[in-house]
Parts: C-alpha cells; sequence; structure tokens
C-alpha cells in the first residue's frame, strides 16, 4: 500500500513527466487548444502507458537484453492502434481533430521511459499502476494549460461560453506561441513549488 | 490527390508550417541538443536526410502494400519499423565509408529513431492524401525547417550565456519563451501560402 502511494506521488507531483521530466511534451503542446481534447488524449495517453508497462513488466523475463527497445516499441504501437481504431468506431470527430497525435503516442517518450526506467525490474501489477498515474500526471498538466488557453482563447470551457459576448478573444493563445507560453509558465511555477534537489539528470532525450 | 502544386508545400513546409513552430514535433530533442550551433546544424542535416528517405519509403510502401491489402490500420508499427530500420542502415553506411562523416553526424542516428517529427511527417502524408512527389518533397521541406529552427534557436541560446534568467526558467523554461517569440515571428509567414 505504501509503495503505491509512494508511486501516486511521483506520477502526479514529484517527479511529473511533463514539468519534471520534460517528457512527451509535443502532443502536451498540440492537443491543448481545447479542454475536451487534452481529457481524450491525457485518457489515451494512461490506457496506453498503463497497458504497455503491464505489458512489458509481464514479459521481462523473456525478453533478450538487447532487442528490448524493439520489442517495447511493438507492445506500444499495438495499443496505439487499439486506441486509434476504438476513437475512429466511437469517437470519430475527436479522431479528426486530434489527427495525427494519437499515432505519435507511440514516441511520446513517457511511455518508452516508464518502461525502460520502471516497467523493466518491477512486478506487472506495480508497472501497471506506475504506468497509469504518470498518464495521470500528464493528464493533470494538460488539462491545466487547456484550461487557461481555451478560457481565453475561445472564452469557453468545454465548449460552454462562460466569459460572456464582451470578451475579447485573445487569438494568440490557441496558436502556436501561446501553447509554448504557457507551458514555459507552467515549469516556472512548478520549479518555484518543487524546488529541485538534485541536478539535472540527464534523462533521456527523444521525440 | 489534393491539388497543390509540390513547390508551393514544400516552401510551406519550410516557413508556414514549420514541424516545430506550428505542429511541435520533434520538441525533445529540438530542447536538449539546441545548445551549440555546429551541433544543431549536423543534427538537422541527418534529420532532413531521413526525412526525405522515410516519406519516400513510407509513402512506396503505404501506398503499394498495405492499401492495397486493406491493412491501413498497421501503418503505426509499420511506419516505426522503416524509421528504424533505415536509422540502422544508414548508420552502418555512413560507418563504413565515411568515417569524418561518422563523427559529426552518427552520434544523432540512433536519437532520429525516436524524433517524432519523422513518424510526423509520415502520418501527415497519409492524412493529407499527398501524391509521391508532394511527399518527398514534403518531407524535404519539412526537415529544412527544423534545422531551420534549431539552429537558430541555438543562436539565440549562445547569446543567453550571459543573460540574468529567473531560476525558475533556466533550461527549459526560457527555452519555450524563446521558441514562442520564434513562433510569433514565424506567424508572420503565413500570409506568402497556406496549406490546410
Amino acid at each position: 500500500m505504501k509503495e503505491i502511494k509512494n508511486i501516486f506521488a511521483q506520477g502526479v507531483w514529484k517527479d511529473n513527466p511533463i514539468y519534471r521530466q520534460i517528457l512527451g511534451i509535443c502532443s502536451a503542446l498540440a492537443v491543448t487548444n481545447l479542454l475536451m481534447n487534452s481529457l481524450v488524449m491525457g485518457i489515451g495517453l494512461m490506457f496506453v502507458t498503463g497497458l504497455s508497462s503491464f505489458t512489458v513488466s509481464v514479459l521481462r523475463h523473456h525478453t533478450p537484453k538487447h532487442i528490448r527497445m524493439m520489442i517495447q516499441t511493438l507492445i506500444i504501437s499495438a495499443y496505439v492502434i487499439i486506441l486509434d481504431i476504438f476513437l475512429k468506431a466511437y469517437l470519430p470527430e475527436m479522431s479528426k481533430a486530434l489527427g495525427p497525435y494519437v499515432g505519435l503516442i507511440i514516441t511520446n517518450c513517457i511511455i518508452m521511459g516508464r518502461c525502460e526506467a520502471y516497467a523493466q525490474h518491477n512486478p506487472p501489477h506495480l508497472a501497471f499502476f506506475d504506468g497509469l498515474t504518470m498518464g495521470l500526471g500528464y493528464t493533470v498538466v494538460l488539462l491545466f494549460i487547456a484550461f487557461f488557453r481555451e478560457l481565453l482563447g475561445f472564452g469557453t470551457l468545454f465548449g460552454i461560453q462562460i466569459l460572456g459576448e464582451s470578451f475579447t478573444p485573445w487569438t494568440l493563445m490557441i496558436m502556436p506561441p501561446g501553447a509554448f507560453f504557457m507551458l514555459a509558465i507552467v515549469i516556472w511555477i512548478a520549479k518555484n513549488i518543487f524546488p529541485v534537489q538534485e541536478e539535472n539528470k540527464g534523462g533521456p532525450v527523444n521525440g | 490527390m489534393v491539388d497543390i502544386n509540390p513547390l508551393v508545400i514544400f516552401i510551406a513546409s519550410i516557413f508556414t508550417n514549420n514541424m516545430i513552430l506550428s505542429n511541435f514535433l520533434g520538441m525533445c530533442s529540438f530542447i536538449a541538443v539546441s545548445n551549440e550551433i555546429e551541433t544543431s546544424f549536423s543534427l538537422g542535416q541527418a534529420v532532413t536526410f531521413v526525412l526525405t528517405c522515410t516519406s519516400l519509403l513510407n509513402y512506396l510502401i503505404y501506398n503499394y502494400i498495405l492499401e492495397p491489402l486493406g491493412l491501413e490500420y498497421l501503418r503505426y508499427i509499420i511506419f516505426i519499423i522503416v524509421i528504424a530500420a533505415f536509422v540502422q542502415l544508414v548508420e552502418m553506411v555512413i560507418e563504413r565509408y565515411f568515417e569524418h562523416l561518422y563523427f559529426s553526424l552518427g552520434i544523432f542516428l540512433p536519437l532520429i529513431t525516436v524524433n517524432c517529427a519523422i513518424l510526423g511527417v509520415s502520418l501527415f502524408m497519409v492524412i493529407r492524401n499527398y501524391d509521391l512527389i508532394q511527399s518527398v518533397l514534403f518531407g524535404a521541406g519539412s526537415g529544412i525547417g527544423w534545422t531551420l529552427a534549431i539552429v537558430s534557436l541555438a543562436g539565440m541560446r549562445k547569446k543567453l550565456k550571459n543573460a540574468k534568467i529567473p531560476k525558475g526558467l533556466e533550461g527549459p523554461g526560457i527555452t519555450l519563451i524563446i521558441t514562442g517569440i520564434m513562433a510569433l515571428a514565424f506567424l508572420g509567414f503565413s500570409g506568402i501560402v497556406q496549406i490546410q
């Protein structure tokens, strides 16, 4: 139980993939112009991270060391395909709005990072939970960014008008520069709330 | 088939639809490797080369193998395997025949497999229904646009070393803000040409 609590705190707050590890920010920037998109993307990512960590962990004693990256990629792609087909079937509008970013979950380094760093050495149930909370941490930050971008950019939240007719939308917020500025601000706030104890650990540098 | 002049796509993917500044692809290596102008330029060259070739390969595979067989849903797995295999191949060829190039370019090649710009270009190409020439020029243009962005960022970060930055913004924070300003500047190009 204590272990699970610890994983939860790590994934959502202390070691949040986005503002602490700077992982997976491509999609974090791209889908946050609307809250609904971010929510779907976040849930999708939780599904993929959780299950692929679980699968990698189940197979960890049977995977030859030197081809493990390839196997992890294949496991992740398989879940992404399931997610993509599911979205196309039940939420076709959303699937169109997210476009290639669903497929790009494969190269989202959060998933690969967790498989490498955690699922490789831990039992399946913990790995599953770890993947899930990392996905949750990602979703929380995405929703936070999307909240401000949608509110200021369209004057709406989840598509419902909030700020009234007289409000002039800040078009900048829904365009790419707004995303960069918002993420920078989130990182800044996070660094002030949780001061960095050790220097940059030199994490993985991929897409 | 969309009826856009391939050259328009080429120009648009460099300026108005820049991979980083308007599609946010390839951000991780963009932030991590943009410290030195020389290394960013080498990485940019490698990305451009791999992008051009993989968009060609993926186009051929998608249109002549996957589509006739009705296996479009397998494209994620196939694309990522093609990219990984191609990068591996290029690395071996460079290591064997162009040793001096290997030291400047080779170390970045494994990094490229997981660069989401590469997979992103292949996926965009499918979604937008480009034909062969459009796809290849789209790949090349995206690579050049990516290089342009990373080299200019590296140039700006060099000057930053002497600047006073608030503690919390050091590193990724300030990099993102600079990128935001660059994206603003690139918005100025948006009147020239437009693809989606």
